[in-house]
């Protein structure tokens, strides 16, 4: 965004900060010495009156906001085991300290978990804790000001909910949920956040994440038949809106258009057309993404989910499948059962709902698609683990499905595949550096930071195995990483989908 | 019977009363709390039996910790296992005589007692040294180990440099236990490690000590990777 209006002004853009430097690809992920403030001046724009009121959240920061925004925290405690225990049992060990994408990034130290986590705890303790109200500053207790209020709003904006400090914390302490309940909180006295709750508006009036209105919709699903009948010669479609389908696929709202996605739309488009299922999208249900859980919004989360029960109740599929987005699995996984379920309707022989990787994989093993790997021969492969699928959802029936299915696929469909370092995949995945609601323009240079740990590790990979291409199985990953890598002077053609690999993998008309 | 062994005596129950107190409702409050949503963190066992054992692994082994920070955990976990023996060879002081299911913990000499200590010491000095810690650590955090190596010094000194009356410890207790309030043992030593241990109970339940009951209330850690086939429900959220 301040790149294009310096472009529209003719302003030159402002200079470069000695901390927005590009971090150097040394070999390691490094465990830095803290620098304090350098990441002091990311801040996500706030959003407009406008945009606020749509969901019936204050405009503007409200009068009272310090009253409210205690009696907010108070409601989340009752609503919440993960905020109250964890704001109670922190004892501050350390051992989350180095394992943010953002701190090792940044170096800045309110960007280690538990230092974020404490921005929170400070008026905890200061409003709902004898030792607060008894002991003060020698236990951290701050009572909320407006420099506190400001802090919080640039560091729980620096946050991706990816949940890698949960796994190294002895309690499991997620700092996801801390700072769910803060954007939470800050919703509610007035101080939103422009990216996340204009896309959630959007979502509640045109139905998807980038404003695609039905028609809109419809030409580019006929663009993308036209262009794989163009290369293919096979007439693959793509149908919208088909009543009594076998399959809904519900997959994130970029796939439509925005590149590399479309090349994992296509690469679904041939599975289904290759199985012979009969299939369909919705353009009720035209997006998977759902940003009401980055601003920890159960009401929002619930309303945007409650499209896709509608399609279902509509079109009457007998199956539900999902397309590659991290955090969109995590909800349909994880959430849809409790927001939006029971899927009563939906056939029991199948996961309700299933991913698109436990689709094809099945399908593959069952032998019905013809593949052919060669069409990848110019790729050396490997799999960036996106944080929520690996540490907030699962594939298949066993605990690490998620981390087995995908890899399958794609060894399916490639020759030459090769798994990066194990401290940066897996469950001990680093985030790609734009979840959590953080994908925006202005946020940029802490994108590129938070990157940094799986650039690092993509890196190394590339230097010793030759990889040429980064498997993803999320939209915002692929946005993210197509963005970023260039500022490591990496193609962006790294970064591609795994059903873009299968799609090119796939024989048409070989099992008609 | 003296001032003192009449003020030790209550403050010693009301003591006990807020530890109790303070640690049940503060557990009550962590049971009865909803979890809307499930969130465990994965990848997570898919039956409850696995969610009790990932429970067992980490409070048992501190697992998590042991993957995350060496040090940390060595520190750590050397500290709550001396602890944790410590407190088993306290209750000789319950029992008119030993039950035999304790004899086996008289294998711990006084070393276990330093166990305990130097772990404090080299958290404390962890907190100190390294710069993120140090940034994250508060008063209060420094307050807790000198509280507990207070204990630890006091504890060591009564049992061999400067040996406290064991029996007279003993009818103290056991009064205080049968309600029969015996003389508080005559030896400042005793007393300080007392009172130490009295003021650590009254805090407990209002600190992050409370992390002692609060992990096996942990949503990320003790819930079972179930959601796609069972419905999880809470009432809040049903009504939403």
């Amino acid at each position: 965004m301040a790149e294009t209006t310096a472009v529209k002004t003719g302003m030159p853009a402002p200079p470069k900060k000695a901390e927005d430097e590009i971090p150097q690809l040394t070999g390691l992920i490094p465990k830095p010495k803290i620098v304090r403030g350098t990441a002091a001046h990311y801040k996500a724009y706030v959003a407009k009156p406008e945009i606020q009121e749509k969901l019936d959240f204050p405009g503007s920061l409200v009068d009272n906001w310090e009253e409210a925004a205690v009696r907010r925290l108070g409601e989340l405690l009752e609503k919440y085991k993960s905020l109250q225990v964890y704001l109670d049992i922190c004892v501050r060990c350390g051992s989350c300290t180095d394992k943010c994408h953002y701190f090792i990034g940044t170096k800045d130290p309110k960007n280690m978990p538990v230092a974020r986590q404490d921005l929170l705890r400070k008026v905890y303790r200061k409003y709902f804790t004898l030792e607060g109200k008894v002991l003060g500053s020698l236990v951290g207790a701050i009572g909320f000001d407006l420099e506190l209020l400001a802090e919080w709003y640039s560091y729980f904006h620096q946050c991706s909910q990816c949940r890698r400090c949960s796994l190294y914390c002895p309690y499991g302490i997620d700092t996801a949920e801390i700072s769910m309940a803060a954007r939470e909180i800050m919703d509610s006295i007035g101080m939103g956040q422009k990216y996340t709750n204009e896309i959630i508006g959007k979502v509640h009036e045109i139905g998807n994440n980038l404003g695609l209105n039905p028609k809109a919709l419809a030409n580019s699903l006929e663009n993308v038949e036209e262009e794989i009948e163009e290369d293919t010669g096979a007439p693959v479609k793509l149908p919208l809106d088909v009543e009594d389908a076998d399959i809904l696929l519900v997959t994130p709202s970029a796939d439509f258009f925005a590149l590399p996605h479309v090349e994992s739309l296509i690469g679904y488009a041939k599975v289904f057309h290759q199985a012979g299922v009969n299939w369909t999208l919705s353009s009720t249900a035209s997006e998977a993404g759902n940003f009401g859980m980055f601003i920890g919004s159960y009401d929002q989360m619930k309303k945007v989910a409650l499209r896709v029960r509608q399609a279902i109740l509509e079109l009457r599929p007998k199956r539900l499948v999902v397309g590659e987005c991290g955090h969109a699995w995590r909800i349909a996984y994880s959430f849809w059962n409790t927001l939006i379920g029971p899927f009563d309707m939906l056939d029991p022989k199948y996961p309700r709902p299933q991913h698109i990787c436990e689709f094809t994989l099945d399908l593959i093993n069952r032998g019905a698609l013809e593949l052919d790997k060669s069409a990848n021969d110019e790729f050396v492969v490997t799999f960036h683990d996106s944080c929520n699928v690996a540490r907030a959802s699962r594939m298949g029936d066993r605990p690490g499905g998620q981390f087995d299915i995908p890899r399958e696929v794609i060894k399916a469909v490639v020759n030459r595949y090769v798994d990066m370092e194990e401290d940066a995949i897996k469950e001990r995945t680093f985030c790609c550096g734009g979840g959590g609601g953080l994908l925006t323009d202005e946020l940029l240079d802490l994108r590129i930071k938070g990157a940094y740990p799986k650039v690092q590790a993509l890196r190394n990979i590339m230097d010793t195995h030759e990889v040429n291409f980064m498997a993803l199985i999320c939209a915002i990953c692929k946005a993210q990483f197509t963005k970023v890598l260039p500022k490591f002077n990496i193609p962006m053609t790294v970064a591609g989908g795994v059903h873009q690999l299968v799609g090119r993998a796939v024989v048409l008309g070989a099992k008609e | 019977m003296s001032g003192l062994t009449l003020f030790y005596t209550a403050f010693t129950y009301i003591a006990i009363a807020i530890f109790l107190y303070g640690f049940l409702t503060r557990i009550w409050k962590y049971a009865t709390t909803p979890s809307p949503l499930k969130i465990p963190l994965t990848p997570a066992p898919v039956q409850p039996a696995g969610a009790v054992y990932r429970i067992i692994q980490e409070v048992g082994f501190f697992k998590s910790l042991f993957y995350s920070n060496r040090i940390i955990w060595l520190a750590g976990y050397l500290f709550h296992l001396a602890l944790a023996i410590v407190l088993i060879k306290h209750a000789r002081f319950f029992f008119a005589s030993t039950p035999v299911a304790f004899h086996w913990i008289t294998t711990f000499e006084i070393w276990i007692g330093f166990i305990m200590l130097l772990p404090l010491l080299l958290l404390f000095l962890l907190r100190l040294v390294i710069d993120r810690t140090y940034y994250i650590s508060i008063m209060m955090d420094y307050l807790i180990l000198v509280l507990l190596m207070g204990i630890a010094v006091t504890g060591i000194l009564t049992k061999y440099f400067v040996r406290t009356d064991i029996v007279s410890v003993k009818q103290f207790v056991m009064g205080l236990v049968q309600v029969r309030p015996e003389a508080l043992p005559a030896d400042p030593i005793f007393i300080i490690h007392f009172t130490l241990v009295m003021l650590l109970l009254i805090y407990f339940p209002f600190s992050k000590l409370m992390h002692a009951g609060g992990i096996f209330f942990s949503p990320t850690r003790n819930q079972v990777d179930d959601p796609r086939e069972l419905r999880h429900e809470t009432a809040w959220a049903a009504k939403g």
